[in-house]
């Protein structure tokens, strides 16, 4: 049975659809990334699934129960970092521990939780005084004090220095390996890239495609880009000629094209058989980042 | 005990919360007593005065330091502390557990409510030490007034709470309404002393008719039916209005 089935969600705000018909499916130890642009209604979709919002249309479960009317059971197994969300300025961080572990029926013990947090040396800070990056650990001990099935972590690193998040990238592969379904909200691709075992992409409420990174990559025009400058002018037609070309671009006496493998080896071959020779010869993969734009773009 | 309105570890935890506003303890706790010893160091607050039917001032600021409290904590310390919950998502992050975030305002009610029962008892117990204030000669009656007070005190702090989109506006609101409450209460002219129709419109009022009745049950009379029944009427309206009004984000 999957952790979190998702069919079909709609949720408008005064009339205008936020989101419009979301479907996906989580399955039990994967890290589900959510990914899109700022807007795109990657909160609100996981804020139903958290049963934090009441959708409008459509079926949410999680472990085979509605977030609406069955709150309290879901929130038992379900742990959730939210974006927007703070403690009482004077509770201390050991005294929010206390009191969140108390709200659950199996709690996991939290001195070793906040140990693994690096929390233990500010246990006896208010959270007022804690720094933004204190306080998102706070909120991740907070979502895992109750020893739930699934984690929802939305935009966990952002405002994060970049260590702090790659820190926070090893965190969220410790809390799958300790078995908890992770469901991942994010806008940063690399995390996206790094973290997810699946990814959907979320552009103005609909899912604009849902796959593995890898897949995503795959599916752009351009996934292989090469660039070089040849040592003789090469002829245009014979460059547009080439095999499952995406895109051709001659600037200051520069080659860039855009294509796959096959694109690769074509271009290859031809500078061997005009007797060119390519310096400064340069292939690269596109990334989730061009993946993404593309995907987004295209629905525009 | 674990329901979804009233759960022990929260109310623990607003409890150590609130002891620790040192703004919240004196202007609730300390204040009221504090003005009393004040006036009562006057000497002519503590002869015999007829503008209050021949008791001395000092005794009928007995009744208006017990209101005191309830009125400072229902009209500034709740709404600002609940609105301050909502408006930080505290009560949000509080919806993401088992436990529902009314759990949060149950026990925000039981601390505010607690802290201006604390409050009346020692402003009744310096005004008997310190100043020979008679104890109230209808307990019962006393006490059924004062729970009835702080009720609706709790209530229109509810929906000061309600009606209040940030800490801000229901600052602005609750030093507004603190000064008109405060009259009715009788902190600038005790009830005893106001002239008839003023008193009679005051009666209309929560805190007006909280201070009747706790007068009332101070000279040993069982306090008029009228007054409490004002009392519990605002406490149903704004009970009703807050619940239908107050929002979790
Ligand atoms: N409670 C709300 N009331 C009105 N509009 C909302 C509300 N929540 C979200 N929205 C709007 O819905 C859109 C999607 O928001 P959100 O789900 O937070 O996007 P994301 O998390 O992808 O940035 C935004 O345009 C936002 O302004
Ligand atoms: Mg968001």
């Amino acid at each position: 049975m999957s952790v979190i089935e998702v069919t079909d969600l709609r949720k408008s705000y005064g009339g205008r659809p936020v989101v419009d018909g979301v479907s996906f499916t989580v399955e039990e130890g994967e890290i589900f990334g959510v990914l899109g642009p700022n807007g795109a209604g990657k909160t609100t979709t996981v804020e139903c699934v958290g049963g934090l919002r009441v959708p409008d249309a459509g079926r949410v479960r999680v472990t085979g129960l509605d977030p609406v009317a069955d709150h309290r059971r879901v929130a038992e197994v379900l742990g959730a970092q939210l974006q927007r969300s703070e403690l009482q300025p004077k509770l201390t961080v050991r005294e929010a521990l206390e009191l969140y572990a108390a709200f659950y029926p199996r709690p996991a013990d939290w001195r070793p939780l906040a140990e693994r947090l690096d929390l233990a040396p500010m246990l006896d800070t208010r959270f007022a005084r804690l720094s933004g990056g204190q306080k998102q650990r706070l909120f991740v001990a907070l979502a895992l004090v109750g020893a739930p099935r699934v984690v929802v972590l939305d935009e966990l690193t952002t405002g994060l220095d970049p260590r702090a998040r790659r820190e926070t990238w090893q965190l969220i592969e410790d809390i799958r390996a300790g078995g908890v379904t992770v469901l991942l909200v994010t806008h940063f691709m690399e995390e996206a890239q790094r973290l997810c075992d699946r990814i959907a992409v979320i552009d103005r409420g609909r899912v604009a495609a849902l796959d593995t990174p890898a897949g995503l990559i795959r599916r752009s025009a351009g996934a292989t880009v090469i660039s070089f400058t040849p040592s003789a002018p090469l002829d245009e037609a014979d460059l547009r000629a080439l095999p499952q070309l995406a895109s051709v671009d001659l600037k200051d006496a520069r080659v860039t094209l855009s294509g796959t493998d096959e694109t690769v080896n074509a271009v290859i071959t031809l500078l061997a058989r005009t007797r060119v020779t390519a310096h400064q010869l340069r292939v690269t993969d596109t990334t989730l980042d061009d993946a993404f734009l593309d995907l987004t773009e295209t629905t525009a | 005990m674990k329901t979804d309105v009233l759960d022990t570890a929260v109310l623990r935890t607003e409890l150590r919360l609130f002891r620790r506003e040192p703004g919240a303890l004196f202007w609730m706790l300390a204040f009221p007593t504090l003005l009393l010893v004040i006036l009562g160091s006057i000497p002519s607050f503590r002869e015999a005065d007829p503008s209050f039917d021949g008791l001395r001032p000092v005794d009928a600021y007995v009744p208006v330091a017990v209101l005191l409290g309830l009125t400072v904590g229902g009209l500034q310390g709740m709404p600002q502390v609940l609105t301050g919950y909502r408006e930080r998502g505290i009560l949000r992050r509080m919806s993401a557990t088992p436990v529902r975030p009314a759990a949060l305002l149950t026990a925000q009610m039981v601390v505010c409510g607690g802290a201006a029962l604390g409050s009346a008892l020692l402003a009744v117990a310096v005004g008997r030490l310190a100043f020979d204030v008679s104890l109230p000669e209808q307990p019962l009656g006393y006490l059924l007034a004062l729970l009835l007070a702080v009720l609706a005190a709790l209530s229109l702090g509810a929906v000061l709470s309600a009606l209040s989109r940030t800490t801000k506006i229901a600052g602005a609101i609750g030093s507004a309404a603190l000064f008109p409450a405060m009259f009715c209460a009788g902190v600038w002219l005790p009830v005893q002393a106001m002239p008839d129709l003023l008193a009679r419109i005051v009666g209309w009022t929560p805190f007006g008719a909280a201070a009747q009745a706790l007068n009332e049950a101070a000279a040993g009379d069982w306090p008029d039916w009228s007054h409490l029944a004002v009392l519990v009427a605002w406490t149903a309206l704004l009970t009703a209005a807050a619940s239908r009004w107050f929002r979790w984000e």
